[in-house]
């Protein structure tokens, strides 16, 4: 997390006017992040207790193959480093750099998306043919929804860090701050789903 | 990092409406909206009781003749759910928690005020339409657990808007609990320390911690529910391969810390109301607070308890009966602390007083049959049964209804600056608590003798007992009538109040009453010592 060098500045300014006090989104943020993580975490309960008490029937299938998604991890990976390139151009006052590397970042995101799609549509079972297909889908799914929500907010906030009359500054890094936390979440719950789906 | 505050005074007086149009605006002020979650809570209570009502009434006869079965089943689905997610969670949570946590902590609003307004507002939509899925194809039927296979078997449309309805309450439920932890943790004023604070905040901090660590799971929970009953998946379907046993884990994951979310703020609230009737500090603060956080920790790893009768194995049912039978300790640490409080006080007796007095009475007696029930052999036998019902009501309503009806009469005069009729209030406490025990003390005598709950018909030998007991609703459905009779008259001609009628120190009270827009005129009150009582005015200041 980058901190704020100018915010003196701004607290000088504003103080003529209004009280001013410690800045608590992130903090907010956190704790929804904890709460999301708990939806998450009730998801791989449910699939490692089916893992140990539901065998899986005579002729279903559920087979995974390891390169899309071990693919799929370094995309993710690589996009954390991306976007943390991106807050120290902002940062320093780059804004032209800081959004060639969030849409950079973006892109990395998308390509996750579609490769998760190839996967999809590849595999040997659906939806509905047996419990663990079921999870599958729902966990990866589900993890799915956060990346593309993720996507779109680095897009938004891409187009906040345009050089003329962009929100995003370096006098104003939250917007960035808290998407970027969320990404690394994101890319950290896909780093124990990879763990405990594919590789378990 | 700092960032500055909206200039919010000038704002509201030039668009928010005023007068009693800002209770159904989309208002940022605290108070407005603990005031509009007090009274939907209220609202939902009144139907959550019609419908408290109509099983009473079908259960005064053996055979299910008032209503045909499967209304009766969605008339106890809807019951549970409303009172449970529509009136107690929010009332004693949102109502009480947004009014005064901003006192306590010395700040002028919540932390995150618009997600305050948001959360409040994710309620009256989402508890219409749970009310409004009986007209459809007919309400939820599965009980409030929804337990699966029932709730993928019965019919759709109304299980799915029960699910939907429950995500958007689970997710208000979530959004409040995040803004009480930043404002607790992060919005107190300079100087107050956090063994300073007001026992409500350490017990909101720890219900709120609940909120967020278990909620989340029971949104997913849900969600997988949903798919099995319109995708066709199987996660609990055991037809299909899946797991019901799964379900259960992960509903009581929540569903268990919900009790504590239930009860933990009214342990709060009654160490706010008893000091300032008795006259005496608050005794054993600090175990108090540590029984809070111990009931939280113990809290989340109790939860295979109500499931003694699902083929868990044996190993389990040795942990969990430990692990439950530990949470006796603190909340038996918090209830002789009230007790001490009580000993040796100036004790003023009015409402506020009695309905927490009633409070503790019902409390003990419920949380002595919730220890009976920790038992593996003693659950196995009344599980099901109306002894649970007994004991679960004896928590819920002897408990937190009893608590949210003593705050409404201390809190009153804050709130409107005017006093509520004391023999109004008294006749109340006294239909409601003889109405209370009527009703619910001979269930556990039901439950011991095998009567299943659940189900409209039961075996004719039980009929004297259900009839007691029905006698007992009937007198809690009459107690309203004071309630509501008081309130009205209050509001309009009611004595006033002046700022501080009871002579209370908590800083609430130490602005005028009702409050300015911003709480304080001028900077917040640092109040150390907020249960001084007793002690020479000078020490306090």
């Amino acid at each position: 997390m980058t901190t704020l060098d100018s915010s003196k500045e701004i607290q000088k300014n504003n103080s003529e006017v209004n009280e001013t006090h410690e800045d608590f989104r992130m903090f907010g943020l956190i704790t929804f992040l904890i709460a999301d993580g708990m939806t998450f975490a009730g998801f791989f309960a449910a699939y490692l207790t089916y893992k140990a008490v539901n065998p899986l029937p005579d002729g279903a299938i559920y087979e995974l193959e390891l390169p899309i998604p071990t693919l799929n991890t370094i995309l993710l990976l690589v996009s954390s480093a991306t976007f943390h390139k991106a807050g120290k151009a902002l940062l320093k006052d780059k804004n032209s750099d800081s959004q060639k590397w969030l849409f950079f970042t973006a892109f990395l995101g998308i390509i996750f998306l579609i490769c998760q799609l190839f996967e999809y549509f590849h595999l040997p079972f659906g939806l509905t043919d047996n419990l663990f297909a079921s999870t599958f889908y729902a966990l990866t799914g589900f993890h799915g929804l956060h990346v593309t929500l993720g996507t779109l907010m680095i897009l938004i906030i891409a187009w906040q860090s345009r050089i003329n009359g962009g929100r995003l500054t370096s006098q104003n890094m939250f917007p960035l701050e808290a998407v970027e936390l969320y990404w690394h979440f994101v890319d950290g719950i896909w780093v124990i789903l990879f763990i405990i789906l594919y590789l378990l | 990092m700092t960032i500055s505050i909206d200039p919010q005074k000038t704002n509201n007086e030039n668009l928010q409406p005023k007068g009693w149009l800002r209770y159904f605006s989309f208002s940022l002020d605290h108070k407005v909206i603990g005031i509009q979650y007090l009274v939907c809570g209220f609202l939902f209570y009144l139907i959550g009781g019609t419908l408290a009502s109509a099983i009473r009434i079908e259960l005064a006869s053996p055979m299910s003749d008032f209503m045909p079965r499967d209304v009766y089943n969605q008339v106890l689905t809807l019951h549970g759910t409303i009172m449970i997610f529509l009136w107690i969670v929010p009332v004693v949570n949102g109502a009480f928690g947004n009014y005064l946590i901003p006192f306590y902590v010395g700040a002028r609003d919540m932390a995150f005020p618009r997600l305050n307004a948001v959360a409040f507002w994710l309620i009256p939509p989402s508890g219409l339409m749970l009310v409004a899925s009986y007209f459809v194809e007919g309400a939820a039927q599965a009980g409030w657990t929804a337990y699966p296979p029932l709730s993928i078997t019965t019919p759709q449309s109304g299980q799915i808007i029960w699910i939907l309805s429950v995500l958007l309450l689970g997710g208000s439920s979530i959004f409040g609990g995040i803004n009480f932890i930043a404002t607790i943790i992060k919005l107190r004023r300079p100087g107050l320390k956090l063994m300073q604070l007001p026992m409500y905040c350490w017990a909101m901090l720890g219900t709120s911690l609940l909120v967020v660590l278990s909620t989340p799971v029971l949104a997913g929970t849900l969600i997988l529910l949903s798919f099995d009953i319109i995708a066709n998946t199987g996660f609990f379907n055991p037809v299909l391969g899946g797991n019901v046993v799964v379900y259960q884990h992960l509903f009581w994951f929540y569903s268990h810390p919900a009790v504590y979310i239930m009860v933990l703020p009214a342990f709060g609230l009654v160490s706010e109301i008893l000091p300032v009737h008795a006259r005496k500090p608050l005794f054993g603060y600090t175990t108090m607070v540590f029984s809070i956080m111990g009931i939280v920790v113990l809290g989340l790893v109790v939860w295979a308890h109500h499931m003694f009768t699902s083929g868990t194995p044996p190993w389990m049912r040795l942990f969990f009966t430990i692990a439950t039978a530990f949470i006796a300790v603190p909340t038996g640490i918090k209830f002789f602390n009230w007790v001490a409080t009580l000993w040796g006080g100036k004790i003023s007796i009015n409402s506020a007083m009695l309905f927490s007095c009633g409070f503790i009475i019902n409390f003990v007696f419920g949380g002595i049959t919730g220890v009976a029930l920790a038992q593996v052999p003693f659950d196995i036998h009344v599980h099901d049964t109306y002894f649970v019902v007994a004991h679960f009501h004896y928590i819920v309503y002897g408990g937190t209804v009893f608590i949210i009806f003593s705050s409404i009469y201390h809190w009153f005069p804050k709130v409107t600056g005017k006093m509520l009729n004391e023999k109004l209030g008294i006749l109340h406490f006294i239909i409601t608590f003889i109405g209370f025990n009527l009703c619910f003390a001979p269930q556990h005598w039901l439950g011991l003798n095998g009567m299943p709950r659940r189900v409209a018909e039961y075996d004719p030998q039980f009929q004297l007992v259900n009839q007691i007991s029905s006698l007992g609703a009937l007198l809690m459905a009459i107690s309203t009538i004071p309630f509501l009779i008081n309130v009205f008259l209050s509001v309009r001609n009611g004595e006033n109040a002046g700022d501080n009628p009871w002579n209370a120190l908590t800083p609430e009270w130490l602005t005028s009453s009702p409050p300015p827009v911003e709480n304080w005129e001028g900077e917040a009150p640092l109040v150390e010592e907020p249960y001084g009582y007793g002690k020479e005015i000078s020490e306090q200041k």
